[in-house]
């Protein structure tokens, strides 16, 4: 009997967020309505392969599975499909399942089809300390959160779109309520922006007792991915940034946040280098 | 009627074959169908019977006891409700076997409707079905064909397009508001104008719940009547630009010469409204508002084009399902047909 390794957990919740897409695309083209319970599913069983393929992973480096680019993708997906299994049955978005699996699939497949970024497995990189794991851990989360802020205010602008140029027919049809998208984008935001400051105030603490222990490029990206976010959130706030504009911010803000991983995990100390095996087997 | 099955048929009148005037006459009181249950009763023609009278229909679901039914059935009707038989023929609906399954279905999903998919007549249909179990005049071949006529029905409307989309200004309008606002019960509407498409537009807000309703009208008496018709608030219109920004919907009916509302008093509004959207509705000729308002962020204007625009649109879309629908029918109709059939052989 084969064993299960990371890799086919994870290739296996790449599979399910990728039938969630073709379900999702294959609807839209029909122009129906695609289950939104089929679809929970489909990400629920996904995010349950990706997390039992998160753990062998994680026993497989000592901690939390977040040594390189591929593992830091693998996180961000997950940290969306359990956002939207968590908020998701609540605000009952249409077409939001149909997006976290559209985001997930991508960071996963992309993670699973460049090898490069898995060729280095860090051991330890988090040196035993729990608080340094905890922070990494929250940091990657939030960008889940800000992934899924990334996706509602990609449909936001879609339905910008349809209701300005009175294009209501098709795909557009299926799309959530204005109100809806503008609530939970300045919700997910507000959320996002309080857990990578919570994030940063833990990893803080180890900072100050060591200037040298973060490296300047990942201070500077980290800290001025905060500070854009809680500007965003504060004109918003205070109406300034509203509709279409604060959509538009949130999404290239994601893209930034996105692009900042890899010299933000380039800049990371080597911990303990390994070459992938990836055939860490599943405890019986 | 088929020889080999039950002698199950349909017949009566609709508005796709009687005119209004012949209608009227046609139509049957409650009180009037009981005395002709009671009459076929007494008559002992037909074995079950469920009658479906609704302003746009009056038709009988039955199963014959003998082949002189219909007739028996026909004379029944015209001599209760003093009509010639030579005048019900002229427009009368008759069915058997599997093509009266077909129509029942069809009736019950909405597509023999006046508005093609509408809702309503499901529920009618269901409350005739009822009224004729109470009344002891169904057996088993019509709850048969009623049970899985509704089954029948609400597979075709959830899995076409007939019921989609509305397809008058008001009802669209409201449908625009929707995707805007979800829901309406915290939607404060203006309603400017106290002509008859503002009133219409207004009344089909209120009955969706819109949390309030208020009109301005240029004669003030107008605006407060139709107030106190719809329950609502009046404004003075002199100070309607002043309040903008306390309304989600604005309404504009009003027949002024040139536009009352510009993008600066808009622009004003939005300042005070932050990020909470407003939807202006112009339904009037020459328009009330200008369209540079519907440059301005998180303002979303539609006119009585755009309007008109998507209600064909709307309308495009329920007919090019309607066919898919038909064949839904014929299928599940022929299913039903042999099952029948072979209960009854």
């Amino acid at each position: 009997m084969p064993t299960l390794t990371d890799k086919t957990c994870l290739l296996l919740a790449a599979a399910c967020y990728l039938a969630g897409v073709v379900l999702g695309t294959i609807a839209l083209w029909r122009e129906r309505r695609h289950s939104r319970a089929v679809m929970y599913a489909i990400v629920a069983v996904g995010y349950s392969f990706q997390t039992f393929g998160l753990y062998l992973r994680g026993l497989e480096v000592k901690g939390c599975p977040l040594g390189n680019t591929f593992e830091l993708f693998q996180f961000t997906a997950w940290s969306a499909a359990c956002l939207y299994l968590i908020i998701g049955p609540a605000f009952r978005l249409s077409l939001l399942g149909y997006f976290t699996a559209l985001l997930s699939a991508t960071l996963t497949l992309s993670a699973l089809a460049v090898p490069a970024w898995d060729t280095t497995r860090r051991i330890g990189i988090f040196g035993g300390n729990p608080w340094i794991e905890f922070h990494a851990a929250l940091a990657l989360f939030s960008y889940g959160v800000f992934g899924l802020l990334a996706l509602t205010s990609v449909l936001y602008l879609l339905r910008h779109y349809s209701l300005k140029n009175k294009r209501l027919g098709g795909v557009f049809a299926f799309l959530p309520t204005i109100r809806d998208l503008d609530q939970i984008g300045c919700r997910l935001l507000g959320a996002g922006v309080a857990i990578l400051a919570i994030s940063l105030a833990v990893g803080s603490v180890h900072w100050l007792r060591d200037f040298s222990s973060v490296a300047s490029f990942k201070l500077i990206a980290t800290v001025g991915i905060l500070l854009a976010y809680t500007a965003t959130f504060s004109l918003r706030i205070a109406g300034r940034l509203v509709g279409q504009r604060f959509s538009a911010v949130c999404a290239l803000l994601y893209i930034a946040a996105l692009l900042s991983l890899w010299p933000v995990n380039s800049s990371r100390p080597a911990g303990s280098p390994q070459p992938s095996t990836s055939s860490q087997a599943a405890p019986r | 009627m088929t020889p080999h099955g039950p002698l199950f048929f349909h017949l009566g009148a609709s508005h796709q074959t009687t005119p209004l005037a012949h209608r009227e006459k046609l139509a049957l009181p409650p009180e009037r169908a009981a005395e002709l249950h009671a009459r076929l009763a007494s008559v002992g023609v037909l074995r079950e019977v469920a009658l479906l009278n609704t302003c746009n229909r009056v038709e009988f679901y039955a199963v014959a006891a003998d082949a002189d039914a219909l007739v028996r059935l026909e004379n029944a009707f015209c001599e209760l409700q003093s009509i010639a038989p030579a005048d019900f023929a002229a427009f009368r609906q008759h069915t058997a076997g599997p093509e009266a399954i077909r129509h029942l279905i069809a009736v019950a999903a909405g597509l023999e409707s006046q508005l093609l998919g509408e809702n309503e007549i499901f529920g009618q249909v269901k409350v005739a079905y009822e009224a004729a179990q109470s009344a002891g005049t169904t057996g088993p071949v019509l709850n048969r064909v009623f049970q899985k006529a509704f089954q029948a029905a609400k597979h075709i409307r959830t899995n076409t397009g007939i019921s989609g989309g509305q397809v008058s200004t008001a009802n669209v309008a409201v449908e625009l508001a929707l995707t805007i606002f979800g829901d309406l019960t915290k939607a404060r509407v203006l309603l400017l104008g106290a002509g008859e498409i503002g009133e219409k537009t207004a009344k089909a807000f209120l009955s969706r719940g819109a949390a309030a309703l208020t009109v301005s009208s240029r004669t003030a008496e107008r605006a407060m009547e139709l107030a106190r018709v719809l329950d609502a608030t009046a404004l003075p219109f002199e100070h309607f630009h002043n309040h903008l920004e306390t309304f989600d919907i604005v309404v504009s009916a009003t027949s002024a010469p040139d536009a009352i509302i510009l993008p600066a008093h808009v622009s004003t509004a939005m300042r005070k409204r932050r990020a909470r959207p407003l939807f202006f509705i112009d339904l009037a000729l020459p328009r009330d508002i200008h369209t540079g308002v519907a440059d301005l962020e998180n303002v979303f204007l539609y006119n009585l084009d755009d309007l008109g625009k998507i209600a064909a649109q709307n309308l495009a879309t329920r007919e090019a399902d309607v066919a898919r629908a038909r064949v839904l029918i014929a299928e599940k109709a022929d299913a039903l047909w042999q099952q029948l059939l072979a209960r009854h052989s």
